[in-house]
């Protein structure tokens, strides 16, 4: 159970043979992931960590069945390798790579949306199913399965929340990180959406910051879908002044829009429990569960 | 990467967009040359990278070419916003019958380029969609097909216009879209995009912001950047030259975390234990132990700083490298402040090791690590 991966994920990986998706290919393999092929251009025939490599994600497929794919590939050359997959009909795409160009991404989001598939990221930590499956590059040992759905526009900051739910006995369905692209595949709702239906999440913890306005966005859905599940949030970005942007694309006040302050109401008056720092979530999250 | 007027104005031109006519003047003393070359009356303006430019100032206008002269010398002395003016542009001042909008930016939301036009021009768009947003008429662009003439004819025309200046109106919007993708722009607009009084169209004044993660396609103006003809500070220009991000805030503690979102959060930490943080820093992933000792330099030279904290959670930041990198500035850049570092993750145990053998005391949880800087930052 959980959401979009799972003990029956089948993964190629793409950029398999760069130093990161050499490093993190070993990580997921001995997290139990189900890699089944990695793709460099130039490298087919070899092997990394009895992984088979090959030129194409096409040849990959001809000797291999996956439905996921993991990008390493970098920034210049991405959006190619996310392309590659889509056209291959592979349905699951996880990102890692940041600071793909606007232009690049908003192709990649187009025909991804046209051919049904799921892109998540770029500039994500990527998607865990604790004890199923691991397409990212979070550490391992501070997720453990349980009913809690993580869905997070941060990597690190999610990792910080996680472990702190860890430590306090709330275990997780699914985590995933959006991305901090300018572009990005996935927003809350579609994560929402999915946790509703997910029997194993019980209660979703949201993780968002300044910019835009995704989470004033999530909030008015929370409202028009009486939304059954109980979620906690916490908000990045409250001492951040207007006009200063915070690392992420997306990270930044404009004029009134995009304040923590607005998201925050928003989701108060939504019934959503904000908390004030990183560790009072996982209180927040036991009292919910316990109610 | 924000451009220069004068720079966007010479993209435009070589697009075929109508811009007055006018030079670049880089020395008060070149303007009786360049201004004698046009037609008066003149608009003087001041070549800085801020937003309200016009309100602040920088924006002047002059009929004879002593005048012309005169407001150049103002201008060079004038500080726009905190920003040194190093170039003025001089252009023939138009006769406006209407000033209009035209841009074309992401809609994040939708992943995808949109058109934006008005009839109201002149103002930041966001004030005019505040005022009267029926007057903001925006085309979300399916990358695929890309904005087409008749696109911009129907947004022509639902900003009033008809017949010849229709289509000439829209030739310009369909070059000024051309622009925006040849040169990856994330924002690009004519505000205002003038319809002078013999009927004629002309961009007036011109933005354009490059995607930064597609500067890699515009060598040409990442070399400007990284070469510091730019209005970046020496710590920001440092910092992106090591692709660290970095924004100064008016606090004393100086902040340096890996991942945007914990950065973020361990400021708003700071300031909810009362405290007030000097700088946002973002090592990013994978911070080699130089890197840290660069960002350590970055934030120490801020002399407001009184005390450090550094907030890092490892993933594939590695706490050992961390701490390497924590020593190697401490002898190089003799850091004598106080410093209180927060390191769990990835090799915490060696990284640890390492920082308690050189006396620097570690501490395991961010709420007790902010309270304590802020305590020493008192």
């Amino acid at each position: 159970m959980g959401i979009l991966v799972d003990k029956n994920t089948h993964v190629i990986v793409q950029g398999i043979t760069g130093t990161q998706g050499s490093f993190h290919t070993k990580l997921m393999l001995e997290y139990g992931t189900k890699i089944v092929a990695g793709v460099t251009p130039g490298k087919g025939g070899t092997q990394i960590h009895s992984i088979p490599v090959y030129d194409t994600v096409e040849a990959a497929l001809e000797k291999h069945a996956a439905n996921a794919s993991i990008i390493f590939v970098p920034a210049p050359f991405a959006a190619d390798a996310a392309l590659e997959a889509l056209e291959s009909r592979i349905r699951i795409i996880v990102t890692i790579t940041e600071h793909i160009p606007i232009r690049d991404a908003v192709n990649v989001m187009k025909f991804a949306e046209q051919v049904n598939a799921t892109v998540i990221g770029p500039n994500t930590p990527g998607i865990v199913t604790p004890g199923e499956c691991k397409l990212g590059i979070m550490p391992a040992h501070i997720f453990k399965p349980g009913s809690v759905g993580i869905v997070s526009r941060s990597g690190t900051l999610t990792y910080e929340i996680a472990a702190s739910l860890t430590r306090s006995g709330l275990g997780q369905s699914t985590c995933l990180g959006l991305g901090g692209d300018p572009i990005t595949g996935l927003d809350f709702v579609e994560i929402l959406r999915m946790f509703e239906k997910d029997r194993q999440t019980k209660a979703v913890v949201l993780i968002g910051e300044i910019g835009g306005n995704l989470e004033e966005l999530t909030a008015k859905y929370i409202i028009e879908q009486s939304y059954p599940k109980p979620v906690v949030a916490f908000i990045a970005g409250r001492s951040a002044p207007p006009g200063k942007r915070m690392g992420h694309a997306g990270a930044i006040i404009m004029g009134k829009a995009g304040t923590a302050e607005s998201k925050i109401e928003a989701l108060r008056s939504a019934g959503v429990k904000v908390a004030e720092k990183p560790c009072d979530v996982a209180r927040l999250v036991a009292r919910l569960l316990n109610a | 990467m924000k451009l220069f007027e004068y720079e966007a104005k010479a993209i435009l031109t070589k697009y075929g967009i109508p811009t007055p006519k006018g030079g670049l003047v880089t020395k008060a003393s070149q303007t009786r040359e360049i201004a004698t070359k046009l037609r008066s009356p003149f608009a003087i303006k001041a070549q800085v990278l801020v937003a309200g430019r016009g309100k602040a100032g920088g924006i002047l206008f002059a009929d004879s070419v002593p005048d012309a002269e005169k407001a150049a010398r103002k201008l060079f002395n004038m500080r726009i916003k905190g920003m040194l003016v190093r170039n003025v542009w001089i252009e023939e001042k138009i006769r406006i019958k209407k000033e209009l909008y035209f841009g074309v930016t992401i809609d994040r939301v939708n992943q995808s380029y949109v058109a934006i036009a008005s009839a109201v021009g002149g103002l930041e768009i966001e004030e005019i969609a505040a005022e009267a947003p029926e007057k903001v008429i925006k085309l979300l662009i399916n990358p695929q097909h890309g904005f087409h003439s008749f696109h911009a004819r129907q947004l022509a025309r639902k900003i009033g216009y008809s017949g010849s200046q229709l289509s000439v109106l829209g030739k310009n919007f369909e070059r000024l879209y051309s622009v925006g993708m040849d040169y990856d722009a994330e924002l690009i607009e004519m505000n205002p995009i003038v319809e002078a009084c013999d009927g004629k169209f002309v961009a007036a004044d011109a933005r354009i912001i490059i995607d930064d993660n597609a500067l890699f396609r515009h060598q040409q103006y990442q070399k400007r950047l990284l070469e510091g003809e730019s209005e970046l500070t020496q710590q920001e220009l440092s910092a992106i030259r090591n692709n660290l991000a970095y924004v100064k805030l008016d606090g004393n503690i100086g902040v340096i975390g890996n991942g945007a979102g914990l950065v973020m959060a361990t400021l708003d930490t700071i300031q909810y234990y009362d405290g007030r943080p000097a700088n946002f820093l973002d090592v990013g992933g994978g911070a080699t132990s130089k890197k840290i000792a660069v960002a350590l330099k970055i934030v120490l030279s801020d002399p407001n700083v009184k005390a450090l904290f550094i907030n890092i959670l490892g993933g594939i930041t590695r706490c050992d490298e961390v701490a390497l990198g924590i020593l190697e500035a401490k002898e190089k850049v003799g850091v004598v402040k106080p410093m209180v570092i927060r390191l769990v993750g990835t090799n915490e145990e060696e990284g640890k090791r390492i920082l308690t053998e050189a006396r620097i005391h570690v501490l395991e949880s961010m709420e007790e690590a902010a309270r304590k800087v802020v305590e020493i930052s008192k």
